[in-house]
């Protein structure tokens, strides 16, 4: 945000344009000031999530799929988001808006990479997910739980390694033995992961990036709802 | 017969310095080390190389490991049965050997480098992190690892000393492992003891030790 703007004498419209080029740029402070002054004039946190964060994390996850952003640009991006999150989160569950499904994410036992799972959690969370993260080195047995505890829509699952996607294929098996199955839909990810691999230990779809993986989640959210 | 190596730019000067010692008739032909930032390009910058190349050498080795590639490599190379790719999934377990694996399994947080690493970290590794940029980005991307493991090739007191700055700068303790060429060696190697005849009938003989899939 350019520092001879004062966003007070901005009208809420332009506030809300702002907010999407910031949130591009990765400017946190500047995203939860404009998060709080709309807050003041009255806006609903729903309208200031969907109009300002979601539409700004949108630009992004579309210039990341097409190669014009790269990690660290939507890193940043991500942070921004995160910073104006923690400032609507509290309001958007007091007024109880209606998520667009909840996501239970981790990478899975024995691999601590996460750079690729927590964009895709800010991404997520930016298209209005309610979004469960489960940290690094998760159990089946903890995904299993967070999903029951949550009644999760969707699975995502992460691997840096290929000693440790394989791990991906016990966390879909206890899911089977458990009958949570074919409620969940889940989604893999990670640098070794192809869509032979996903398809070989019956995920449900394989994303290359955050941004396919926000788009996958939310056409099979979509498809639910059909259902 | 001169052998074209197609070779990652990270293990370039360690397989210069492989040939030189063992007197083979190679030459290298170099694939940017960038494209580790852009997996999705080794495929078809390896391809490009290929396709210039095939006419001049009668022999080509992909000096490669799948380095994020998503099988995309092997898949090329799957379509080129003459073109041999070396074993290994990348470079940490080229020179590690069976010991990166015994290394993640001890401590999956851990951070490895090389010589080649070592030697480009302020600037090909910090840039393509955008941490020249973007400092406060160092806790994203490294707060999970627990310790730094330097498998050195050309072991020397500048790069551990380098190799304890960049430990330093992330805060995590050192381990120093000199492992020399490893595994790089003995698998590169193969192909200049072995006519490409020979090593395809042992690959479909030994599924285990195929260096790209059938």
């Amino acid at each position: 945000m350019n520092d001879e703007i004062n966003i007070q004498e901005l009208p809420t419209e332009e506030i809300l344009e702002l907010m999407q080029e910031d949130l591009y740029d990765g400017l946190a402070d500047e995203i939860v000031a404009e998060v709080k002054e709309l807050l003041k004039r009255g806006l609903a946190p729903y309208e200031i999530l969907s109009d300002g964060l979601i539409a700004g994390m949108d630009a992004v996850g579309d210039d990341f799929r097409d190669g014009i952003l790269f990690v660290p640009e939507v890193l940043m991006a991500a942070k921004a988001m995160k910073a104006g999150m923690e400032v609507l989160r509290p309001l958007l569950a007091e007024t109880g808006v209606e998520k667009t499904g909840t996501v239970v994410l981790g990478t899975v036992k024995g691999d601590i990479h996460d750079i690729g799972k927590n964009l895709v959690g800010m991404m997520l969370e930016g298209a209005g997910f309610e979004v469960v993260d489960l940290g690094t080195n998760t159990s089946a047995d903890d995904f299993l739980a967070a999903i029951k505890e949550h009644n999760a829509h969707i699975l995502g699952m992460s691997a840096l390694l290929t000693t440790t996607m394989t791990y991906m294929r016990v966390v879909i098996e206890a899911l089977k033995e458990a009958g949570l199955r074919e409620r969940v839909t889940v989604l893999v990810g990670g640098a070794p992961l192809n869509d032979a691999f996903a398809e070989d230990i019956e995920a449900d779809a394989y994303c290359r990036d955050a941004a396919i993986a926000v788009e996958t989640a939310k056409k099979y959210m979509q498809i639910r709802k059909a259902e | 017969m001169t052998t074209g190596l197609i070779v990652c730019g990270a293990l370039g000067r360690e397989v210069s310095q492989l040939i030189q010692l063992h007197g083979w008739d190679a030459e290298i032909i170099g694939v940017p080390a960038i494209d580790h930032v852009f997996p999705e390009r080794i495929a078809p910058h390896v391809e490009a190389r290929i396709r210039a190349l095939q006419d001049e050498y009668e022999r080509l080795v992909v000096v490669f490991g799948d380095c994020g590639s998503r099988g995309a490599l092997d898949e090329l190379l799957a379509r080129y049965p003459e073109i041999e790719r070396i074993e290994g999934p990348h470079c940490y377990e080229m020179y590690a050997g069976d010991d990166f694996a015994a290394l993640m399994e001890e401590e999956p947080g851990t951070f490895f480098l090389t010589d080649f690493m070592v030697r480009t970290f302020q600037g090909l590794i910090l840039k393509s992190m955008g941490l020249d940029r973007y400092p406060e980005l160092k806790d994203e991307y490294f707060r999970n690892y627990k310790r730094v493991v330097y498998l050195t090739q050309n072991d020397s007191p500048p790069y551990r000393q380098k190799a304890r700055e960049i430990a330093a700068y992330l805060g995590l303790p050192l381990e120093i492992r000199p492992t020399g060429w490893g595994e790089l060696e003995n698998r590169i190697r193969i192909h200049f003891n072995t006519t490409p005849s020979a090593l395809q009938g042992a690959q479909d003989a030994d599924p285990v030790n195929k260096t790209h899939p059938e």
